[in-house]
């Protein structure tokens, strides 16, 4: 997206008609929109799809949300809905503890890439792999926002960060974690998706899987992920007008969105054995 | 009341049960190990969740995430566990969760862990030290209510023989005053209402932007303030006209108890203070026994750690010395020959002779 294609308003003569309001855009379950996050930060847009989907699934008196530590976090004191703060890392694991102790209520967990794929890798995947009924939400902007432009798991080869200034090196610096993809095989998931916000359609396809996640939690089907790239300008040392071409370009083609993994239920304990026996029994063991 | 013949960790897992823990995550390491068995095997009969969680770091994170929703929960491990969940237990702390952690320890060298912690800012924790089974089973019921009452987390300090003697005990619920309704808790019942909750460690608001660290932070250490001013517990034994005064804690108190019984049955001034808190540190009692005596002697299973609680407490009004040690089995889990009373009898005695180093 280039910046002349962008609307600019002129302003060299007052407008033909004084400004008016057009519409209110404010999700229901936002307490109030006063936040600090930079121009051009996907991470609202990700938040509010979260929002309006508890909402019209008619789960805002019945949701517990477990949020972690980035950018987002100061912004969650606007959600108006239940939230535990849990440590850089650690939100599944306290996910697990609040669903099994309330089991009937819609539970997820909001975090960024350097809090679930960095820190609290195992958190993740345990908790898939458990199967636990929960849904964890990753904001993947491929870069530690917070902190200023730093490296994260998730971060693309090529990518420049403030500690892989002439972009990462896999030699150097290694591989790219795609968590989503190492999520979904795994017996205990039954969703698994990957999205993006930097445009309508793929805002409309993300809120759509935020919305089958919470579905196959709600029916018991086993553990559910999505996973939103989101821009983040600022930490990618872009102009703002860029982020949503650059999400596209640079994230977009190495975490490729999509869904991964819809599941029907879980195989059970017993199927597995079985399949196991005749497997075996064929083999002639 | 039926008594029962049980090992210190079944013991305390009942008494857990029957004080309304419903939640319990742990990671197996001795003499922890034992703790997480009694609850994997007691607590689903008693409609609770019993997590083998992944790594220490898990099972106090779930029990975080239980807490938070407001059910009675506990974790705990050993030494290198609680180390790692060092970042948890301040946090916790912050978060004012009522967490129980049974502190199953190799010998008394974590006592600075148990007390001190080390964790990131300035927070306290209570910690209980049982030198019994039967009084496991008190503590671990006056435990949650002390959680529950401070929002605070409170520990439990045990060790290998605690974990594993094997006494007649009986698990009777004790009653406590009435304690406030959990109204911060998260049920997920107010969203949307504009009184929604967020349990948070930074002191966050729903609803207000930014945070004021200032005056979270001074509310927090008045709590601590209070706590530490009516919390301290002591076991006080023949101290009134003691020339030496012992002061031992957890079960090397129990040895300690017998042998200076012993020594005053055949006339010796021996008196004992057993801390039964170790935060808030008895330190009131332990100067007034100290008062007057020739000699306060420390016998702890370490290099020398209470011991520098019971100088502040004694602020040079006695020679304080040290009679313990570091004394372990070959196996390391902290069962060494310095609990045989013959042993422990022989270091009060150069105690009495002042024949130790003040």
């Amino acid at each position: 997206m280039s910046q002349d294609r962008l609307p600019v308003l002129p302003t060299d003569a007052p407008p033909s008609e004084p400004a008016r309001l057009l519409g209110r855009f404010k999700p229901k379950l936002l307490l109030h929109e006063d936040h600090d996050l930079c121009p051009g930060c996907g991470e609202p847009v990700a938040i509010r799809l979260l929002l309006d989907v508890v909402e019209e699934l008619g789960c805002a008196k019945s949701c517990i949300g477990v949020v972690g530590i980035g950018c987002y976090t100061a912004f969650t004191s606007a959600m108006d809905v239940d939230l535990v703060q849990a440590l850089h890392g650690r939100a599944p694991s306290v996910a697990t503890g609040a669903k099994r102790m309330q089991p009937d209520k819609l539970i997820f967990t909001l975090q960024g890439d350097g809090d679930m794929v960095n820190e609290g890798l195992q958190e993740v995947i345990h908790t898939a792999a458990r199967g636990e009924s929960l849904t964890c939400v990753l904001i993947n902007n491929g870069v530690f926002g917070e902190t200023g432009g730093h490296m994260t798991s998730t971060t693309v080869l090529g990518q420049r960060t403030k500690n892989s200034l002439e972009g990462r090196d896999a030699a150097y610096h290694g591989h790219p974690i795609l968590i989503g993809d190492m999520l979904a095989p795994l017996g205990g998931t039954a969703y698994v998706a990957r999205g993006s916000v930097h445009d309508a359609a793929s805002v409309v396809k993300t809120k759509n899987m935020l919305r089958r996640a919470f579905e196959a939690q709600l029916e018991g089907r086993g553990f559910s992920f999505v996973e939103i790239l989101t821009m983040c300008p600022t930490g990618w040392f872009v102009p703002t007008a860029e982020g949503p071409g650059y999400l596209d370009s640079v994230l977009g083609a190495v975490h490729a969105t999509g869904e991964l993994k819809n599941a029907e239920r879980l195989v059970t304990t017993a199927e597995l054995l079985a399949a196991a026996e005749s497997a075996a029994g064929e083999r002639g063991d | 009341m039926t008594r029962r013949l049980m090992e210190g960790s079944e013991a305390m897992a009942e008494a857990a049960i029957v004080a309304g823990c419903r939640f319990f995550a742990g990671y197996p390491m001795t003499p922890f190990t034992e703790v997480l068995e009694s609850f994997a095997e007691k607590l689903p009969e008693a409609g609770g969740v019993c997590i083998n969680a992944e790594s220490e770091l898990e099972a106090v994170g779930m029990a975080w995430g239980a807490l938070a929703t407001g059910a009675r929960a506990a974790t705990g491990s050993t030494g290198q566990g609680l180390s790692l969940m060092q970042e948890s237990l301040s946090e916790i702390t912050r978060a004012e969760l009522p967490l129980v952690v049974f502190h199953m320890a190799r010998g008394q060298g974590d006592y600075f862990q148990a007390t001190r912690g080390g964790g990131h800012g300035d927070y306290r924790q209570i910690v209980l030290a049982p030198a019994d089974v039967r009084e496991a089973v008190e503590l671990t019921q006056l435990a949650f209510d002390l959680a529950d009452r401070w929002r605070n987390p409170v520990h439990i300090y045990g060790d290998f023989l605690l974990a594993h003697t094997s006494e007649a005990v009986s698990v009777e619920p004790l009653s406590f005053d009435p304690l406030p309704p959990k109204g911060w808790a998260v049920d997920g019942s107010l969203g949307g209402t504009g009184r929604s909750r967020n349990i948070n460690p930074i002191g966050m608001q729903k609803g207000v932007k930014g945070i004021e660290p200032e005056s979270f932070w001074k509310r927090l250490q008045a709590k601590h303030d209070a706590m530490a001013e009516r919390e301290a517990r002591v076991d006080t034994e023949q101290v009134e006209d003691a020339e030496v005064v012992v002061v031992a804690f957890g079960s090397l108190a129990r040895t300690a108890r017998y042998v200076v019984r012993e020594l005053r049955r055949e006339g010796q001034r021996v008196g004992l203070v057993r801390p039964v808190t170790l935060w808030p540190f008895p330190a009131e009692a332990v100067a007034q026994a100290a008062a007057g005596a020739r000699c306060v002697a420390v016998l702890e299973q370490n290099a020398g750690q209470m011991i520098d609680d019971v100088r502040l407490a004694v602020l040079g009004a006695a020679p304080v010395a040290a009679i313990g040690g570091i004394s372990s089995d070959d196996a390391g889990f902290g069962v060494g020959p310095i609990f045989d009373p013959d042993n422990v009898r022989r270091r009060v005695e150069s105690a009495l002779s002042n024949e130790v180093a003040a």
